[in-house]
């Protein structure tokens, strides 16, 4: 460094010092104003517009504050939710994508669980291959993955074809644009976020408390249920809401592989604002959807906060 | 059965349904026929549609310059939100930042999207900034939910590491500016590393968020892919997912390898 930078920056370091700012307040600014602008203050456009009216003209809304003759005129128009509620499709929908998004996280902690198992009980050698292998799908592309599925799953499909050519069944299966497809296209793109928090707790499991138990007469399976699982409990919690959290709101799934009456509010959201082009109504879906995920947002943090504390 | 070969039944079952659709992607690609899922001989002919198709090789050129900016500028903030939560201790927007940091997370794309173009247009009315929509909005976008990405990956790293590093460097008399550059830095580059990749390859993926913030003009390739797929079957799709799973395929192993030769414990 030339002394001439030295003298300057030790210069302006001194002006942003005199006017209250230190070095360390600089870099702790730049990530949380980012923050604050564009993810904290969005969400509070989307309440404020939730509550305005929509209307044909650019942008298709209603401002909320008027001014009127120096008086500000504040029209709060609850009718959104209201419609919400009155119109049973969105109820529906929500009720149905928390079902879809429940079922298809319980499903991929049954199929993550043993996977998980037994990466993190291998030897070290094999263990970063075998999680190499189950994060590598993970780096393709999403939308290609469940494309690849439209594939397998339509009634020409690979599926169907086996098993047509086996003789297993005669006419072939409809399983493309049915709520199963939804499920199965969930978990097989969720699989890995459930695969890797339950890995790495399983990783740490102290094998002398198996042994112990083992010592104590107790068969592995009871050693599972009563070791095994409740020491992994914030990692199955993990996973569960990393797979459950998202797939509430999930659009490409049901909207590639669900069949047009897969009710799913992400999908909900995206048509009101594209095809009705509603956008409070659509703000208001946002709304209700945040509301509906703060409880298992807030049981993810807690069980993140039990797993950093061990 | 043995519960370990139980166990290992279930995982070889559970790598097959991870990677069977993956594999029929790649050797349709392949397929002379049209229907992508009967097969009548080898071809490549859809490999010569894709890169005849300027639509497609248009948006991946706008895909991967949004992807470089906002993953480069991802892996700036967050690195930058990950090293005061670890480093600093405690500030008054510290449980505002911890928030923050780890919501987009888990927020679904509908929600980001919707909220993102909301704030845009809400901007554009008040201080005339961005003036429509395309490429920039969509690099902010990306941006704000890929930090949250790096953020993860780098405080896990900078929680491992060990302090007395910088503290030996900050005793030799280091200004916290060197020290962060010259010792924390390079410490925690793979993770840096992982956290441009990650960010990049989110990037590179989104289709919901992109959809909500763009404007005419700037279509990514995911929101191109999505419009053909939903379509229908389109073979040189099956191209394209080859293409990118190659490509993806050699950057993990050559990162396993350099990762592998290079042992990077602190």
């Amino acid at each position: 460094m030339s002394a001439a930078t030295g003298i300057a920056r030790g210069r302006t370091g001194r002006l942003l010092r005199r006017l209250g700012f230190s070095g360390r307040a600089l870099v702790i600014a730049v990530p949380v104003v980012w923050l604050l602008v564009f993810f904290l203050v969005p969400f509070l456009v989307v309440a404020k517009l939730s509550l305005s009216q929509s209307a044909i003209a650019l942008p298709p809304y209603l401002p909320l504050v008027e001014w009127d003759e120096g008086m500000a005129i504040i029209t709060l128009n609850f009718g959104n939710f209201t419609f919400l509620l009155d119109d049973p499709l969105y109820i529906n929908a929500y009720l149905s994508s928390l079902k879809i998004a429940f079922i298809s996280a319980a499903a991929a902690l049954v199929i993550g669980y043993p996977i998980a198992y037994y990466i993190a009980r291998s030897p070290e050698g094999r263990r970063n291959v075998l999680l190499m292998l189950v994060i590598l799908p993970f780096w393709t592309s999403f939308l290609l993955r469940v494309y690849a599925w439209q594939g397998f799953l339509r009634s020409n499909g690979v599926i169907n074809n086996f098993l047509l050519w086996t003789g297993i069944i005669d006419q072939p299966l409809v399983m493309l644009q049915t709520n199963f497809a939804v499920y199965l296209g969930i978990v097989y793109t969720y699989l890995p976020f459930m695969i890797l928090p339950l890995y790495a707790n399983l990783v740490k499991l102290d094998d002398s408390l198996l042994e112990a138990s083992a010592d104590l007469g107790a068969r592995p399976l009871s050693t599972f249920f009563h070791v095994t699982l409740p020491l992994s409990m914030p990692g199955v919690i993990a996973g569960f809401m990393l797979v459950f959290v998202p797939a509430i709101g999930e659009f490409v799934v049901p909207e590639l592989l669900g069949g047009p009456d897969t009710l799913m509010i992400g999908r909900v959201l995206w048509n009101e604002f594209f095809s009705n082009r509603d956008w409070p109504v659509a703000s208001a879906v946002a709304i209700a959807m945040l509301v509906i995920l703060v409880i298992p947002i807030m049981i993810f943090r807690r069980a993140q906060a039990k797993e950093e504390a061990l | 059965m043995r519960a370990s070969t139980l166990l290992l039944v279930f995982c070889i079952a559970g790598f097959i349904f991870l990677y069977a659709p993956i594999v029929s992607l790649i050797v349709f690609s392949f397929n002379e026929n049209k229907l992508a899922t009967v097969w009548s001989g080898f071809s490549t002919q859809w490999y010569v549609a894709l890169f005849q198709n300027a639509q497609i090789l248009g948006a991946a050129w706008i895909s991967l310059k949004v992807a470089v900016v906002s993953a480069t500028l991802a892996s700036i903030l967050g690195t930058l939100a990950a090293y005061v939560l670890v480093r600093f201790g405690r500030f008054r927007t510290r449980s505002l930042l911890t928030g923050m940091s780890a919501a987009p997370l888990v927020m679904p794309d509908v929600i980001t999207g919707l909220s993102l173009l909301l704030l845009f247009v809400a901007m554009e009315q008040a201080i005339g900034w961005p003036a429509g929509r395309g490429m920039t909005t969509i690099i902010i976008a990306h941006t704000t939910f890929c930090m949250a990405y790096v953020t993860v990956v780098v405080q896990s790293r900078l929680s491992d590491m060990d302090e007395s590093l910088e503290e030996a460097a900050m005793d030799l008399g280091a200004r916290p500016a060197r020290v962060f550059f010259d010792v924390t830095i390079p410490v925690i580059a793979p993770a840096l590393v992982a956290g441009w990749l990650l960010a990049f390859t989110l990037s590179l993926d989104d289709l919901v968020v992109a959809s909500f913030v763009t404007g005419p003009g700037a279509s990514t390739l995911p929101m191109v892919i999505f419009s053909k797929v939903r379509l229908g079957v389109s073979p040189d799709i099956n191209a394209l997912a080859t293409i990118i799973i190659g490509i993806v395929a050699l950057g993990v192993f050559v990162a396993s390898v350099l990762l592998r030769r290079k042992p990077t414990r602190a």
